[in-house]
């Protein structure tokens, strides 16, 4: 008998298990997360919002180990305050891209994490850009975490140019649902967050709010 | 104003009692004994002019070129001590390919400008320089710097020994209105008028531009454009 018999939840990696999900649409993004934060099957907080603000006109989405995520984000973010005092406004959301793609591909190895970066900027209007495992990719939408690999059928077919913002509210909300219902490490409540011109608009759908789908 | 202010002109962190830097303003004066080049910026684009003086027949035409790219879309007119230029010219290269690396795009012009002109403050170098260029976010833009670290945006400057009569010509020209390819045969013919006969020999223009006649790259003035600018010059000086 072990002299001390922790439980295993205490042993395992905390893990934002997690779907995330971030679109482009004219004049913006919308950037969507569950917020489920597990330790092995134990649920340590069904209310954490994964979606960080790295700069007021760009998000990202966290997926991975929970602290990794946060490790890359928190640096980002304090770079691009340094970064945008010295360029006299707002940078790109290339550039916070670019950020977040150093740190994930020198520390590929050492960690697990993928942040989906998206928002808005004068330049190029709304952008979404993938970085998993240390790569640079603009997409016009993005999933990410154990719950997408459930939704990409969904979201493929439910895709289409030039929705409108609320039409990017419906698909986000409804991509991250599904994925909610069949991901064990994704559930509790919808965080969006809207980037525009404007500034950004934070949004939670509550568990008893969310879409409801088929469901036996 | 022409003095030498011996005792407190040995080292640029030295002011002299009348509170000037001596070594900044010798600077100046080694960029004025070189030849003239000038800067125009226009509605869409920025057009360099450099007078390149012949010292012998020897030389192969076009070496020792006084514009250089800091990047595809940055260009960098020079007057003053070339060694320098070339130094100086090095370290914007490197301070524009780290920023790309950190960032993953251009640097906006004007950031690049307070680093050179940072570095030029910290260091001497007995050189003025021009940047310009253009692109589709912020337009074109055209900034000087002279030895003292000090930077200024401009619609038309000059450099070197003929800048008070180039800047004449340059105010009689309505640069906001005109384009790229008028503008260079009136770059051309500045070039030309402020060009001393009896002092200096001979003489190569060197033309070059950026702007959206260019897609925003930093270029020399392909060869038939030139020759119709030099020939406009002639005309016009008869």
């Amino acid at each position: 008998m072990p002299l001390s018999a922790e439980p295993s939840w205490m042993s395992c990696e905390v893990s934002t298990g997690t779907t995330i999900m971030a679109v482009e649409f004219e004049g913006g993004v919308v950037i969507g997360s569950d917020s489920r934060v597990s330790a092995g099957q134990s649920v340590v907080n069904r209310v954490m919002n994964k979606l960080s603000r790295l700069h007021d006109n760009v998000y990202c989405a966290l997926s991975g180990s929970a602290a990794d995520a946060q490790a890359v984000a928190d640096i980002v973010d304090y770079q691009l305050d340094l970064h945008s005092i010295d360029m006299g406004g707002l940078p790109l959301v290339k550039a916070a891209a670019n950020m977040v793609k150093d740190i994930s591909y020198k520390y590929k190895e050492e960690m697990v994490a993928h942040l989906i970066v998206a928002g808005w900027d004068k330049s190029k209007g709304g952008q979404v850009y993938g970085t998993l495992g240390g790569m640079l990719i603009r997409q016009p939408f993005a999933v990410g975490g154990s719950g997408s690999t459930y939704i990409y059928g969904y979201v493929d077919s439910a895709y289409k140019k030039n929705m409108t913002k609320d039409d990017c509210h419906t698909f986000v909300s409804n991509a991250v649902s599904l994925a909610m219902n069949r991901d064990g490490s994704s559930g509790g409540v919808i965080y969006m967050v809207t980037i525009t011109e404007k500034g950004t608009e934070e949004k939670v759908i509550l568990g008893n709010e969310l879409p409801q789908f088929f469901d036996d | 104003m022409c003095s030498i202010g011996i005792g407190y002109d040995l080292s640029a962190s030295t002011f002299s009692p009348d509170g000037r830097v001596f070594q900044v303003e010798y600077a100046m004066k080694a960029v004025e004994n070189s030849s003239t080049a000038i800067g125009i910026r226009c509605k869409d684009g920025i057009i360099f002019g450099v007078e390149m003086l012949v010292l012998s027949k020897l030389y192969e035409e076009g070496s020792n070129k006084r514009m250089l790219n800091i990047d595809r879309h940055v260009g960098m007119a020079v007057a003053g001590l070339l060694a320098d230029v070339r130094s100086l010219a090095e370290s914007a290269r490197e301070e524009v390919s780290n920023f790309r690396s950190n960032y993953g795009h251009d640097i906006p012009l004007k950031h690049l400008l307070d680093r050179v002109a940072m570095y030029v403050h910290a260091y001497m170098f007995g050189c003025s320089f021009m940047l310009g260029s253009y692109d589709e976010d912020d337009g074109a833009q055209l900034y000087m710097v002279d030895p003292s670290g000090v930077s200024y945006g401009y619609w038309g400057c000059a450099i070197g020994k003929a800048k008070q009569a180039a800047k004449t010509e340059i105010e009689k020209l309505q640069m906001k209105d005109m384009a790229c390819r008028e503008l260079v045969r009136e770059v051309a013919k500045i070039i030309y008028i402020v060009h001393d006969e009896v002092k200096d020999k001979a003489f190569e223009l060197e033309l070059s531009w950026v702007g959206e006649v260019t897609n925003g790259r930093h270029e020399f003035v392909p060869r038939d454009i030139k020759e119709e600018a030099e020939k406009y010059a002639k005309e016009s000086l008869e």
